[in-house]
């Protein structure tokens, strides 16, 4: 989901249905995590300004002090940089800390649960491999 | 411009029932505050106290440190929008608008108007010819452009279909953020409109059960599902206020203060850890004879 838009985009989710967050992790969370994301794949890029508590509170619908939980967070880790009085805005540097962290986690959390599956399903992992092998010329 | 209310030692007896029980707290400022209850809780009583609508038995309420029972200036602060249809019913929507307009010195026409048409109240009808909804969406257009300094909205939504709901939460929130005051939203509609919380106070007999940061207090639930004796082993210990099994499964609900390790203990143990709702919470919380 693409959320960085510079036009007021409250309005434009007038009385539909909120975006849906899952009922996994709290919604302060989420949306550190959806940042998170945006500046993983690009979407979000380093210096780029991101929307203030008071949009993501509209978008959302939730309390600002929640949206600036988010913030908070995001600022301890070093991924956003607050400018007084113009904003938040992406950390140089950021994309790179994030790849570590997320790489340094990837194993555990991503590959050991899909070997727990095919397990679980009598997958061999020469198969799973294969698959890996066969993918990689296409991306 | 957001008003304080401190409410000390308060109590209200209707005969030999007390509604509200000896009740103290402080509401800060500028915020979203919640005010949770089941039935009977005391929450409209209070909330009538604060309104200077009845005088209290005893105990005592300052708005800004100011008692504002029969003065003007302090109870001008204050705006409630009660659940009941209070409206008297001959006076048409133009007129009670023109009325609110000329009590409340905040009022914001523009802001009025625009609400009118979003809820597509009819102005020429009189109140008493309006469906339920209707009525309700003349309270919250005036608890709005009241812009009182403590805005306070009893079950405001009464009838409301889900869009207008949507539309109530979404003006109410749009217009705090541009015009920050204290706003007490009392609601069973816990799901609907707990996201909106900054803090939340919950009453319980006529007494506060709680009063706590909105993150603060989900961050105290957690829920597991799994096997059995692998969800008795992780929870072992802790505060369980909800349990309930489907065959070999069990799913648990654990709140209190010792929650940190769980995460860790129950990813070793291969479980998953879900926040809690605030509704969910809040059943489990009331429940007669729970332990907070």
């Amino acid at each position: 989901m693409v959320l960085y838009m510079t036009e007021e985009p409250a309005n434009t989710a007038a009385t539909g249905a909120r975006p849906l967050f899952d009922d996994k992790t709290p919604i302060y969370q989420q949306i550190a995590d959806q940042i998170k994301d945006d500046i993983l794949s690009g979407t979000l890029k380093e210096e780029d300004q991101v929307m203030s508590t008071n949009q993501y509170a509209a978008f959302y619908r939730i309390n600002p002090a929640t949206a600036a939980k988010a913030f908070q967070q995001l600022e301890a880790e070093g991924v956003l940089v607050k400018r007084r009085g113009i904003g938040m805005f992406v950390a140089t540097g950021a994309r790179e800390t994030l790849r570590d962290a997320r790489r340094a986690r990837f194993f555990e959390e991503r590959v050991d649960p899909l070997a727990r599956e095919a397990e679980m399903l009598g997958i061999p992992v020469d198969a799973l491999v294969e698959r890996l092998r066969a993918r990689g010329g296409q991306s | 411009m957001s008003a304080a209310l401190e409410v000390r030692d308060l109590r209200m007896r209707f005969g030999a029932q007390a509604a509200i029980d000896g009740i103290s707290f402080r509401l800060e400022p500028g915020r979203i505050h919640g005010l949770l209850g089941r039935n009977g809780a005391g929450k409209t009583t209070l909330l009538s106290l604060v309104a200077s609508l009845r005088r209290p038995t005893s105990g005592s309420i300052r708005i800004d440190g100011v008692d504002p029972f029969g003065i003007a200036a302090a109870a001008a602060k204050v705006c409630l929008v009660p659940s009941g249809p209070e409206l008297s019913g001959g006076l048409r929507v133009r007129a009670a608008l023109k009325a609110a307009a000329a009590l409340r010195p905040n009022w914001d026409a523009a802001l009025a108007e625009r609400l009118v048409g979003r809820f597509a109240l009819p102005m020429k009808k009189t109140i008493a010819s309006l469906s339920r909804g209707q009525r309700s969406a003349v309270g919250i257009v005036i608890g709005l452009a009241s812009r009182a300094e403590l805005t306070m909205f009893d079950e405001a939504y009464l009838g409301l279909d889900a869009p207008s709901r949507y539309a109530f939460y979404e003006e109410l929130l749009q217009d705090y953020m541009a015009h920050p005051r204290t706003i007490v939203l009392s609601t069973h509609l816990i799901e609907e409109v707990g996201d909106l919380f900054e803090d939340v106070l919950i009453l319980k007999d006529g007494r506060v059960l709680l009063q706590e940061n909105a993150e603060q207090l989900r961050s105290r639930g957690a829920a597991l599902v799994g096997p059995a004796d692998k969800v008795d082993a992780v929870v072992a210990g802790l505060n369980v206020v909800g349990s309930r099994s489907l065959g070999p499964t069990k799913s648990v609900t654990v709140y209190g203060n010792a929650i940190d390790g769980l995460h860790r203990r129950a990813g070793e143990a291969g479980l998953q850890v879900a926040p809690v709702p605030l509704q969910d919470l809040f059943v489990h919380l009331t429940e007669p004879g729970a332990a907070s």
